[in-house]
């Protein structure tokens, strides 16, 4: 699962380029310069795609050893 | 009482209620010198997550986004904002973290302090201290540059016979707001910087929201009311006569009115067609950009990477899953503040508001003249202090980092930690600050202050920026030197002063590498410059003691 998350992330950044809508000007809901609001779904797809990197990705034993360490240094003070 | 007046009461009160937090958060000060700079670890997901945010939006995300969305359309959006969404968050989560755990293991408080430990170098923290502090000393004055220029240009006209424009002179708001970010960081350190920077940018978030609102609804009315809006009726077009009715109403109406060129109309909606602005210039695609600049621009964000300020953020945290809240929310945070922004900057070019020349010249006015123009004098007060929220919620923590990292890196370090108590150590870090803040103001009062903000922020980006290799390389890759570290950095800096003095100290605009036919972002060369140089010259350097490598790169059984 790791993998597709950093696999996804790598998705965003190929997507963030949409050179496809370079010259397009429609306006999405009747406002919204379809530029602007594609990139504004990037950002929405980001941050999704953070959050399943805190929930399939997260250094879970960081947390630990900091602990085990911090625990360590103190029984030892 | 005067519009001029009611503003600069509610603003007066503003700063007044940031004094308090301050003062406050100093009651809950422990007296030592961990607890004044990183606030003893003790900072939650929330606050994490608004004081990293805080950090990261500045008077570049306000007032230059709306005044670079004026000059070259809506794809200043994509360029910083959403790239940003994915590159800040990953910055936060590969590097923040890990470095977190070091610094919570091995008592770091400063960039300096973990990259002297992990090459086994003193002299890094001599090369790099210079560095950051030269690249974060333009970065304030682009917060204290936009506040004096935002709040020049919303009362414009409200004080004749003070100015000659008849506003707050820039020199004036400078002063006001580096006194009140001194005050509250003087006396609160981190933990009143957290507090402040949470409150600044709650305000600003919600008056930012509020000025949208306010802005799209007025412009929409000034549209019906000068017979521009049309609507399409039995497939002909009509100039609309009722009122704008509510906001998505109001948003289409103004939409319309973005400048369009090299329109087809064939391929093109009859109601999405533009009838009473000739075509000029082209604000709603990224025509005004080139592809290879937009896509070199996604290396600016790295820049996060390398942030003292944004380090020293992050040794606040309580436990590694604070960062969680502040990785997966930054994002749609940006797009909360930057929508509007660049929308409201694409509106000022529709003619639906009269932008006098000395406005358009210096787009960074265009935001405070927009709210000034286009709110009363009671809310326009409450959209100002929004727009210095936003400004001073960066300051705060880049003169406490420029603080920490003179008394750290310098002092406590050359002196000798046993020479100091914690008491001293505080004491000098709050005389390093006051120093930093005047230094910082009147450096704002120099020709520096005619850059445009956005310009001027983009080279000190790009410098952090080039520096990020350095950060990943040391957190991920055992092989880094202390021989590849110094090459890495003085490439970086090296290309980047002559980049730099090219593009005639930022005074070209848009300025590029021009490689070929392509023309790239100096961020480009100078990030590939310093990673190779970081990397070759590690290759053929001997490498840190295995005492190091151990301490750093465990062996997981």
């Amino acid at each position: 699962m790791k993998k597709v998350v950093w696999g996804l992330v790598l998705l965003l950044v190929i997507l963030h380029h949409d050179i496809w809508n370079w010259n397009n000007d429609k306006l999405v809901f009747g406002f919204m310069p379809i530029t602007l609001a594609y990139h504004a779904g990037i950002s929405v797809a980001a941050s999704v795609v953070w959050f399943m990197a805190t929930k399939f990705a997260w250094p879970t034993d960081l947390e630990d050893e900091v602990a085990r360490d911090t625990a360590a240094q103190e029984a030892s003070v | 009482m005067s519009p001029g007046w009611i503003k600069v009461t509610i603003i007066g009160v503003y700063l007044g209620l940031l004094l308090f937090l301050g003062v406050f958060s100093s009651r809950l000060f422990r007296g030592t010198s961990k607890d004044y700079m990183l606030a003893s670890h003790s900072i939650g997901p929330f606050l994490l997550l608004m004081s990293l945010f805080g950090t990261t939006m500045t008077g570049f995300a306000l007032v230059g986004s709306t005044g670079e969305a004026f000059a070259e359309g809506v794809g200043v959006y994509g360029m910083l904002a959403s790239s940003s969404g994915i590159i800040h968050s990953l910055c936060f989560f590969v590097l923040g973290v890990k470095l977190w755990s070091w610094g919570k293991k091995y008592g770091y408080t400063t960039q300096a302090g973990f990259f002297r430990d992990r090459l086994e170098s003193d002299k890094i923290g001599l090369v790099l201290f210079p560095i950051l502090v030269g690249l974060v000393v333009p970065y304030l004055l682009v917060g204290v540059i936009s506040a004096g220029k935002a709040i020049e240009g919303a009362t414009r006209g409200d004080f004749p016979g003070f100015t000659e424009n008849g506003g707050i002179p820039p020199w004036l708001t400078e002063l006001v707001i580096c006194v009140v970010v001194l005050i509250y960081v003087f006396f609160g350190g981190m933990r009143g910087t957290a507090w402040a920077n949470t409150f600044q940018t709650i305000v600003f978030m919600v008056l930012g929201v509020v000025a949208f609102y306010l802005i799209a609804t007025g412009l929409a009315n000034n549209s019906v009311a000068e017979g521009r809006a049309h609507k399409v009726v039995d497939g002909e077009r009509v100039v609309r006569t009722e009122p704008p009715a509510g906001l998505m109403d109001s948003l289409r109406i103004v939409s319309q009115e973005i400048p369009k060129a090299r329109r087809v109309r064939a391929e093109v909606a009859l109601e999405d067609q533009l009838e009473t602005v000739e075509a000029p210039s082209q604000f709603r695609t990224r025509e005004k950009l080139d592809p290879w600049m937009f896509l070199t621009y996604m290396l600016i964000p790295f820049s996060v990477g390398m942030f003292p300020h944004l380090f020293q953020h992050w040794l606040t945290a309580k436990n590694a899953n604070a960062f969680k809240l502040p990785v997966v929310v930054h994002p749609v945070f940006i797009l909360i503040v930057w929508i509007p922004c660049v929308l409201i900057g694409v509106w000022a070019t529709t003619g639906l508001i009269n932008i006098p020349p000395p406005i358009a010249q210096d787009p960074n006015k265009v935001l405070g003249f927009m709210v000034k123009s286009l709110s009363g004098d009671v809310l326009g007060g409450f959209l100002l202090a929004g727009v210095l929220a936003a400004i001073m919620s960066s300051l705060d923590s880049q003169f406490l980092c420029i603080g920490t990292m003179f008394t750290t890196d310098i002092v406590v370090h050359y002196g000798g930690k046993d020479r100091f108590s914690d008491k001293q150590i505080v004491l000098i870090s709050r005389i390093f600050i006051v120093l930093i803040v005047v230094a910082t103001y009147f450096l704002s009062l120099t020709p520096v202050a005619q850059t445009r903000v956005f310009q001027l922020g983009i080279w000190c980006f790009s410098g952090f920026s080039s520096l990020f290799p350095l950060a990943f390389l040391a957190v991920y890759w055992p092989g880094l030197t202390k021989w590849g570290a110094y090459a890495g950095v003085l490439t970086a800096a090296g290309v980047w002063f002559v980049l730099f003095r090219m593009s005639e100290f930022g005074a070209t605009e848009n300025w590029a590498v021009q490689i070929g036919s392509i023309k790239t972002m100096p961020v480009a060369a100078i990030f590939f410059a310093s990673a190779v140089a970081t990397v070759v010259v590690s290759l053929i350097t001997p490498k840190p003691s295995q005492q190091t490598l151990a301490k750093f790169f465990p062996q997981k059984a």
